[in-house]
């Protein structure tokens, strides 16, 4: 597998998505849901800045896993059913590499789609920094807090998983099952403790073993959730969040060797 | 060395949703085509021609048999990078341009940089695409796309060109100009495999053609070979035969047509044309053509592909 190709791949998936308006549009739309928080913090004396933040946060959880599960379908599903495939796999590149440069690609895009709803937050939050500044004295996280990017950073890696999820998805079924498999499987990965807990409230030994067996086979994804934490300013485990990146990013390679797998034997009718 | 050949190359498809039974779409396929031919793949819709360049593209995997291009087994990278594709009704990424397309498809053969532009400009002047060439692939005509196709087929200076229905899309004029562009191909010493059911392009080109029907080959070889043997006369115009000539002309005739002032149409049994050149003189005709009769490919390709038919619906 060559680097150079996988770059060269992942370029093109980024140029193309990038002008894509369906990723654009919705950058455009979590900045007027952002910009739409002012005026939302209004109705709460006080909280106003928590809850820019919270709002913010998790509008881009919900854009990042829209860009994620639409496009990362687009990557593998849409190009065998629009058959734009044949003419890159006739190149000389191997279908493991054409694979890993979409998903690069698609990292990069989700990183600069990240990015630009990152600074719209933060301007966002530095009007409020400008016009209700903090007391000196306060114990509060400030306004414009650096930390709000640990959440956003392990959003990331929530969407490397869950990218890498949609492309395993794509590469044995049609396009719209790939969205609800993935979307699926992300919904999955946010109830990893219900999942593993569910053995305490049910007296099926059956049940119990099967959401035993789906908690270890699913991802977690709550031990890569801190908003709270970071919005509300309390302690973060960071033992306990490195672990999880690193369960994490295991998975996703597991997951696209898996894909790796199964695409290089798939006949692309 | 042959520049493509299979053998026994078969290709089962799995249909049926609850109960999926084997499909054949393609049974034993043995072909070789020479090094700096046009091979003309010919047959009706469905009847395989896609399966057989899908396998040697390696975009589907042959149930049985083999296949070697440059002499090497399939899906060889050093091979890949010697190979040109255009797949049938192709389709690219709506929101690259033609020549970001083509520099992306430069990058994966590796070309080098100070090229690219160089060699992505001088294929798509090849094709005809003019500055149009830098508007995003979503506002192409299929026309435009089947040009950006071919370009891009052609981006690494192929040994061997694979086009599946080259002609689809294009208009007389663009037809016309890819009939050249692959007399010109030719000309360079590459071998171009193409598949159509446009009869009159394959007549025009190909130096050897291969018939498919119902996933069956059903003939191969030299367009003039296949044809040879079904002469069934000759064809002559001649100017100014005297009135008195005609009725002993006539009489060796099978036809006799006045096309215009003084022109006549004649069609005569096989035989040696010297014959009939003497003939004419002698009778003071001007002999302005004569052709062999022959069946032409279309004939020819209905009749056999008739045949399949058949033999298909006999089987059990």
């Amino acid at each position: 597998m060559s680097p150079v190709t996988v770059g060269r791949v992942a370029a093109a998936v980024y140029k193309e998505s990038v002008r894509d308006r369906v990723p654009l549009s919705m950058v455009f739309f979590a900045g007027v849901l952002i910009a739409a928080s002012i005026f939302l913090s209004q109705l709460s004396a006080g909280q106003d800045v928590k809850i820019v933040k919270d709002l913010g946060l998790a509008t881009m959880n919900l854009i990042g896993l829209l860009i994620s599960v639409f496009v990362g379908t687009g990557l593998v599903a849409k190009e065998i059913e629009r058959r734009s495939i044949y003419a890159v796999l006739s190149k000389p590149v191997t279908r493991s590499t054409y694979l890993l440069g979409k998903y690069c690609g698609l990292l990069l895009t989700l990183a600069s789609n990240l990015a630009a709803m990152a600074v719209a937050l933060y301007l966002v939050l530095g009007y409020f920094a400008i016009a209700t500044p903090l007391p000196a004295n306060s114990t509060r996280p400030p306004h414009v807090d650096p930390w709000l990017l640990l959440p956003l950073a392990l959003l990331f890696v929530q969407l490397m998983v869950t990218t890498a999820a949609a492309l395993f998805f794509s590469t044995f079924s049609g396009p719209l099952l790939t969205v609800l498999f993935t979307l699926a499987f992300w919904v999955a990965g946010h109830f990893g403790g219900d999942l593993r807990d569910y053995g305490r409230v049910v007296d099926s030994p059956i049940a119990a073993g099967v959401a035993r067996a789906l908690y270890y086979l699913l991802p977690n994804f709550g031990g890569l959730d801190v908003k709270n934490e970071v919005v509300h300013g309390a302690a973060l485990d960071a033992a306990a969040i490195t672990a999880a990146v690193a369960a994490a990013v295991t998975y996703a390679v597991a997951l696209l060797g898996a894909a790796a797998a199964v695409f290089e034997r798939r006949d692309l009718k | 060395m042959l520049a493509i050949e299979t053998d026994a190359l078969s290709k089962d498809y799995l249909v049926g949703f609850w109960r999926p039974r084997p499909y054949r779409a393609l049974h034993d396929l043995t072909l070789a085509v020479e090094h700096g031919d046009i091979f003309g793949f010919l047959g009706p819709n469905g009847a395989g021609k896609s399966t057989a360049i899908k396998l040697l593209m390696q975009l589907v995997f042959p149930t049985s048999g083999q296949a070697r291009i440059l002499g090497q087994p399939l899906g060889d990278l050093a091979v890949k990078r010697r190979i040109g594709f255009l797949p049938e009704n192709p389709s690219f990424y709506d929101y690259l341009s033609a020549e970001e397309l083509l520099t992306y498809f430069a990058g994966l053969f590796g070309i080098p940089a100070a090229e690219r532009a160089a060699r992505v400009a001088s294929v798509l002047d090849r094709v005809g695409l003019g500055a149009e060439r830098r508007s995003r692939l979503r506002s192409y005509s299929k026309g435009m796309v089947q040009r950006v196709g071919i370009a891009q087929a052609l981006i690494n200076e192929p040994d061997v060109v694979f086009f599946d229905e080259p002609m689809s899309g294009l208009d007389p004029i663009g037809r016309r100009e890819i009939r050249q562009l692959m007399l010109d191909l030719r000309a360079r010493g590459t071998t171009v495999f193409f598949s159509s059911h446009i009869l009159s392009d394959a007549e025009a080109l190909c130096s050897q053609v291969a018939i498919v029907a119902q996933g069956r080959l059903v003939a191969t070889g030299k367009v003039s070979e296949l044809l040879s043997e079904d002469q069934h006369g000759w064809e002559v115009v001649v100017d100014g035969l005297p009135a008195t000539a005609l009725p002993q002309v006539g009489a060796r005739a099978r036809a006799c047509t006045l096309v215009h002032d003084g022109r006549h149409l004649l069609e005569f049994a096989p035989g040696d044309p010297a014959e009939l050149v003497r003939l004419m003189t002698e009778a003071g005709g001007r002999i302005v053509s004569l052709h062999a009769q022959r069946e032409t490919l279309e004939a020819f390709f209905v009749r056999r592909v008739a045949a399949a038919a058949v033999r298909g619906a006999a089987e059990p």
